[in-house]
């Protein structure tokens, strides 16, 4: 679950139970006095949005949604009231990439994926190598040197065998690739109908071989935020490989392992330089900052022009009215860097053959804490929030 | 990109808003309604309000396709996507939205066969690889999207698809408009027109407004600069003392409409006596139902619907917001009890929504940032 659980990471435990539910109204939230003007008045309402928005989170819905899926509001909200409620331990708590463990002293990173994509081969990859090189970079985010995978597969009844070993060809050529073993696994098949095809799911565990304290609870004031690359270019391959659209572009996605990459990273900078790492998955680079932004308390301020996008995503996305900031990402990363090294983080990720486009798009302020700011192209000012309901389709 | 980059340059859009600083006269306050949703969107996420002048407020007015349909038709949807045998098919920005008992995407969990198509035609070709099933598609929208449901409908008849019927919500963007200026609870200075539907209906059918209302109407496009460049054309009406109505998007708007397009909706739809729009009530002649030559595809005619009217909830002020006369946050619930992941209204719902736009993109104090960023 850590994988995915990327959750507004106030992970510590609420106060205590009593945290009334989001949406109830307090009395703190009586309407502001008529006569007060009306900026203050907005102000007013602006504050009172913040104080809701930091409430516990509540399931409202009776049945699990697509939404609930999405990496956006509602997969937090989830993970908050559901998993983390049930689950409750400081290892899980942070909810960062994997849970960070030590192990008869060793210090260890362990973390677990599900993939579920459709169509399973795409532009660029397969279900294979994104389930391999997924679990690798949530280690990799965790500053850890990836080591043993685990496998497990729920395959539908008639599904090609031909089709299965073209997928575990692709795990096996990723293995090898990103330097780790396969050396586990499960196998179950359920009836026609019952699932699409062939679901993955892989763990992953790593060894944490440098003395980095990675969080995105760990931004602060004038900290740089840096891409690895390009962004949504896995996310805008798979839609359009689904063929709903009838749209073409010469899209890939970017699956990649990203360990290399982050050791780079962190060894070229000093220790403590590197606040946090992140791969933009699910959600895209948008929910990331989201997090960093509520973890730390702090303002991220990007900059639209600073975005590397490639002209195809950008056409692909414009047409379907999706933002490439909500778009997946499976072989880039976000990095929050002490603002004085930026430069330097810019040039070893594009010193790396994976890094190329890297680029600084955003830095870290004070105020207003727990936001992230757009400065569009257009000279404006804009919230970036995180992703509601589900607009994207199965892409990981 | 072509068609987008040039109407999106901050060194002209730099240049325009100091020309629209310039025309403004001081002391006066001028209040714009954009009527389109699809303009409100591109004001937030753009940041437009940042590069206008305080004097100038822009109101956001009713064209949200999905804000206007009342809960009792989502429910009546829900009914017909819950009989044996029915696919129901809906653009992606219906599934959200909640009726009395919850929203489709909350019936596709209980088990109902609700997808999402981008096209009506994506909804004919569904019926026609389920030859078994009775496919409904959800038709909702002002005159831009009607013509693709008549001419679905006109390919469904001259197919013989059988199976395929369509539930007709569309609405008419005029009597909104008029039901908006006779509302005795706004002052408006002039309108921004809607595109899209400007591109089927021309611009001959907004001439009472200037004429009757003496209110300047420029349809504009989607681009920030061309909102910024119809907020610069009202201002220069204004200051002459004009009222006109004016065609800032004329690469995409001909004067006269698309005739073929309105007589296709001509050809397959009948003007309803009168139609419920959420939170502004009943108006009359202001939506489209299919004419008696396509009864067989219609819906409405097929299932036996509840069709109950329910009232919206009480809390909820999404009339007031459609209308111009509140602004989203100055809602009670905005916020707090209504979010985008909890909408109680439609304006919430919708990427076109004033509600939405503003909790999603404007939801900061612009004066608390412009200091830090001086500081």
């Amino acid at each position: 679950m850590t994988a995915e659980t990327k959750g507004p990471p106030d992970g510590s435990a609420p106060p205590d139970g009593s945290a009334p539910p989001a949406g109830v109204a307090l009395d703190e939230d009586a309407p502001p006095a008529p006569g007060t003007p009306l900026r203050d008045r907005e102000q007013q309402v602006l504050d009172r949005i913040a104080r809701a928005r930091r409430r516990r989170p509540v399931v409202r819905e009776e049945r699990i949604t697509l939404a609930h899926g999405s990496g956006g509001k509602a997969t937090q909200t989830l993970i908050q009231a559901v998993f983390l409620e049930a689950f409750r331990n400081p290892r899980l708590a942070p909810l960062e990439d994997g849970a960070t463990l030590a192990l008869d002293g060793a210090r260890t990173a362990f973390t677990t994926d599900a993939f579920v994509v459709s169509p399973l081969f795409f532009p660029g990859g397969d279900i294979g190598d994104l389930a391999v090189n997924g679990t690798v970079n949530d280690l990799a985010m965790c500053g850890a040197r990836p080591a043993y995978l685990s496998a497990g597969f729920i395959l539908e009844e008639g599904f090609p065998v031909a089709d299965l070993r073209r997928i575990t060809a692709s795990m096996a050529a990723a293995a090898a690739a990103a330097g780790v073993e396969i050396v586990t696994g499960d196998t179950k098949v359920v009836q026609r109908g019952k699932a699409d095809g062939c679901y993955v799911t892989t763990a992953g565990v790593g060894v944490l071989e440098r003395p980095v304290e990675l969080s995105v609870a760990r931004a602060r004031p004038g900290d740089a935020v840096v891409v690895s690359g390009p962004i949504g270019e896995h996310g805008a391959a798979i839609m359009l490989a689904r063929g709903d659209f009838g749209i073409e572009a010469p899209l890939v996605s970017d699956t990649a392992p990203l360990h290399g990459i982050a050791g780079a990273l962190l060894d070229a900078l000093p220790p403590g330089g590197v606040r946090a790492l992140r791969d933009a998955t699910r959600g895209g680079v948008a929910t990331i900052l989201n997090e960093v932004a509520v973890a730390s308390g702090v303002c991220v301020v990007a900059e639209e022009e600073a975005l590397p996008v490639r002209r195809e995503v950008t056409g692909v996305c414009e047409l379907l009215g999706i933002d490439p900031l909500y778009v997946a990402c499976e072989g880039r990363f976000v990095a929050v860097v002490d603002g004085e090294h930026a430069e330097r983080a810019v040039e070893v990720l594009r010193g790396h053959p994976l890094g190329a486009g890297a680029a600084v798009i955003g830095t870290v302020r004070d105020d207003p804490p727990g936001l992230v700011l757009l400065r569009t192209a257009f000279g404006g000012t804009r919230i970036v929030d995180l992703l509601i309901g589900d607009p994207l389709p199965r892409i990981c | 990109m072509r068609f987008v980059d040039e109407y999106r340059d901050a060194g002209r859009a730099r240049a325009l808003a100091a020309d629209i600083a310039a025309r403004c006269e001081p002391g006066r306050r001028y209040t714009f309604m954009e009527v389109c949703g699809g303009h409100t969107h591109t004001i937030y996420k753009h940041g437009l309000e940042d590069l206008l002048p305080e004097q100038v407020v822009l109101v956001h007015g009713p064209g949200c396709p999905v804000c206007v349909i009342p809960m009792g038709r989502v429910d009546d949807a829900i009914h017909i996507a819950s009989q044996p045998g029915v696919i129901m098919t809906s653009f992606g920005d219906m599934m959200r939205v909640p009726g009395g008992n919850g929203s489709f995407l909350d019936a596709k969990a209980a088990g109902a066969d609700i997808r999402m198509v981008y096209s009506p035609l994506d909804a004919l070709k569904i019926a026609r690889e389920n030859p078994d099933r009775r496919v409904v598609f959800m038709a909702i929208g002002f005159e831009t999207t009607a013509p693709s449901t008549a001419m679905t409908v006109l390919r469904a008849a001259a197919e013989g698809v059988r199976n395929f019927s369509v539930f007709c919500n569309h609405v008419l963007i005029i009597p909104a408009i008029k039901a908006i200026l006779d509302s005795p609870d706004l002052r408006l200075d002039g309108f921004i027109g809607p595109g899209h539907v400007s591109a089927v209906i021309g611009c001959r059918p907004y001439d009472f407004i200037a004429r009757d209302y003496g209110k300047p109407l420029v349809v504009a496009g989607f681009e920030p600069l061309d909102i910024l460049q119809s907020v610069h054309m009202l201002l220069g009406q204004l200051a002459a003392g004009r009222s006109e109505v004016a065609n800032q998007y004329a690469r995409v708007v001909p004067w006269e409409g698309n005739r073929t397009a309105m007589a296709a909706i001509g050809q397959v739809m009948r003007m309803r006596a009168h139609f419920e729009w959420r939170g502004l009530g009943f108006i009359s002649h202001s939506a489209m139902a299919l004419s008696d030559a396509y009864a067989e595809f219609d819906a409405e005619r097929i299932f036996d619907l509840p069709g109950l009217r329910v009232a919206d909830p009480k809390a909820c002020q999404c009339g007031e917001v459609l209308k111009g006369v509140l602004k989203p946050w100055e809602c009670k619930v905005f916020g707090t009890a209504c979010t985008p992941e909890t909408p109680i209204g439609t304006c919430m719902v919708s990427s076109e929504g004033a509600c939405a736009a503003y909790y999603n993109f404007g939801r900061f104090s612009r004066e608390r940032v412009r200091e830090a960023t001086l500081s």
